[in-house]
């Protein structure tokens, strides 16, 4: 058991679903437990927070244990010091938004606070909603102030339980940015669960796969993303997450400059200036590739790289091409027949043709 | 001649008197059954609730003549009453008053558990991973959230015990200034011809209720528009 890390084990078993894992995470940034519905991620979740007593089970964060069975330890949720984010807006209906912020903070002895008020009203943007009572707010302010008032406890783990699945696109795309601050701006490690691997491309450091209660795969984001040995389930939306330097503006053709460790990307015209970090998903099935150069191509995003490895994929028609472009892996999905015809194996040179790009913030 | 002579100003008195302390003593003893009847899955539910809600369906004389029985000198009751060396209940006011209790039970216990239920568990959960204990939740998140249920339920459970009737014959009896409540006063005044003095009184009812059910749906009416 390390200061530096969560280790969990829990085991459950309800009708008809059982959980069974056993995880150890990195006790800081943000870690994404992602998962279709019935995987069970929300139980983790509920069950680090105390909301629910997994038999036997153990649980440490950052070297306090919240739970460990066997010596018959297990703190009651509101002993513990974390704040909890809900699927949906969990706000208490009978107080205004100042007073909502105000309940988990004045419950938090005032040498332990460290998150200050101003500045959580700051970081979600919520200066001018404090007045208001929780019913004139929209779905995308009432998440705001729910990850507002759980961070003014100051707590040594924040959990996110699909806090943006209620929302529509639009209130998403309005939330995720304060989301990212969180996790550049303040040292509290995050469990953020979720079924949106934009979601956890976007925001994750570090991933954990779950499937029918049972974790199948967890490292750092990166890494995991290009692991082939998972189910089709995961595959099927596969992609890898670079991490970019915007290199520059070329006004004249609209375009912007991404720099990586495996050269360098265009894409349409960015807001962000020259120096900033940039985070892009690109999927496996935008990627192709050519044993040569291509000389006469209208795609524009074109990098060397090394064949690591092929996997099969779903359906039977295709295969998963892992690839190594200067130190960043990239995925291709092609067909088995282009694989064959093109000799596609272990250490082999090519060129990664990159269709399409989505950046992520 | 005086609308109220002094024997029914006396049964006034009596009532409000009755129905007030027996809202706050459902008030104490109702809110933690319906707490527990809102939040258990024990299968001794079905069975709490039905007990509960029993004196709803059953003729007040039914539940006035067994509790008459339980609190008499042969009745459990009784005899616990006549040990602690308070004598016996039945014809007192404090008779009364256990009667009205467990008489207008549902109709306090019902309306907060309701109110318990609809709060779901959601804000419970939040309150604790907010730092707040059981107790600390209850009294800052639940009462609260419950008030329109805990107001309809005092407001409920005062009525009814302004209106009952049988199961103050039973047990009460007809004693003038200690268990001769309107409602039996009015009885009275029937019985001997007066029907001059039975309209004041039960005038005053009609209006008294009238005003009850006005106040209920008016608050339960705009509390209903700010929940949505």
């Amino acid at each position: 058991m390390s200061k530096e890390n969560i280790h969990a084990v829990f085991s459950l078993a309800l009708s008809g679903f059982s959980l069974d894992v056993k995880l150890d995470l990195p006790g800081h940034g943000v870690t994404a437990l992602f998962g279709h519905s019935g995987s069970g991620k929300t139980t983790v979740l509920r069950c680090v927070a105390g909301l629910i007593q997994a038999p036997g089970g153990f649980l440490s964060v950052n070297g306090e244990v919240w739970q460990d069975d066997e010596q018959g330890v297990f703190l009651s949720p509101h002993q513990r010091s974390l704040g909890y984010v809900f699927q949906e807006a969990s706000l208490f209906a009978h107080l205004t938004v100042r007073k909502n912020l105000e309940y988990g903070q004045k419950r938090v002895p005032e040498k332990s606070r460290k998150v200050g008020f101003e500045q959580a009203l700051e970081l979600l943007g919520i200066e001018s909603l404090l007045a208001r009572r929780p019913e004139y707010l929209s779905g995308g302010e009432r998440q705001r102030v729910a990850i507002a008032r759980a961070l003014l406890t100051s707590p040594k783990l924040l959990l996110l339980d699909e806090p943006l699945a209620a929302l529509d696109q639009k209130r998403k795309n309005e939330i995720l940015p304060y989301l990212e601050r969180l996790h550049d701006e303040l040292s509290i490690p995050l469990l953020y669960v979720s079924h949106s691997l934009d979601e956890v491309a976007q925001l994750a450091d570090y991933l954990v796969l779950l499937d029918h209660g049972q974790m199948i795969a967890s490292g750092p984001l990166q890494e995991t993303l290009v692991r082939l040995d998972l189910p089709g389930a995961f595959t099927e939306d596969a992609g890898v997450v670079v991490e970019t330097i915007v290199g520059a503006h070329e006004e004249a053709d609209a375009l912007t400059r991404l720099d990586f460790s495996g050269g360098l990307i265009y894409v349409a015209l960015r807001p962000e200036s020259v120096g900033c970090r940039l985070r892009c998903r690109i999927h496996a099935r935008d990627v192709s590739l050519t044993l040569e150069r291509p000389a006469a191509t209208s795609i524009l995003n074109v990098v060397p790289a090394t064949v690591i490895g092929t996997a099969e994929a779903e359906p039977p028609a295709h295969v998963l091409v892992h690839l190594d472009a200067g130190g960043t892996p990239l995925l291709a999905r092609i067909t088995r027949r282009s694989r064959d015809r093109l000799g596609i194996t272990g250490g082999l040179a090519v060129w990664a043709q990159i269709k399409a790009v989505s950046l992520l913030g | 001649m005086e609308p109220l002579n002094t024997v029914d100003l006396s049964a006034v008195k009596l009532t409000i008197k009755l129905a007030t302390l027996t809202t706050i003593l459902l008030l104490f003893i109702g809110t933690p059954i319906a707490w527990w009847l809102a939040r258990t899955k024990s299968r001794l539910k079905g069975l709490i609730g039905a007990l509960v809600a029993l004196p709803l369906v059953l003729p007040p004389t039914v539940l006035g003549f067994y509790m008459l029985v339980v609190m008499g000198p042969q009745g459990p009751i009784g005899q616990l009453t006549q040990a602690l060396g308070v004598g016996l209940l039945p014809f007192t006011f404090p008779g009364l008053l256990v009667g009205s209790v467990f008489y207008s039970m549902p109709f306090v216990v019902q309306p907060v558990q309701n109110a318990f239920e609809a709060i779901g568990e959601r804000p419970l959960e939040a309150a604790a991973t907010l730092r707040a204990g059981p107790w600390d939740t209850f009294f800052s998140i639940v009462v609260p959230l419950a008030r329109p249920g805990f107001l309809t339920g005092a407001i409920l459970g005062f009525a009814h015990t302004v209106g009952e009737f049988g199961i103050v014959l039973m047990i009460g009896g007809n004693i003038p200034g200690k268990t001769r409540v309107v409602s039996v006063q009015i009885y009275d005044h029937v019985e001997a011809m007066e029907y001059a003095q039975a309209h004041w009184l039960a005038g005053g009812m009609v209006l008294f209720a009238f005003l009850v059910m006005l106040s209920l749906y008016t608050f339960n009416g705009s509390s209903n528009r700010r929940m949505s």
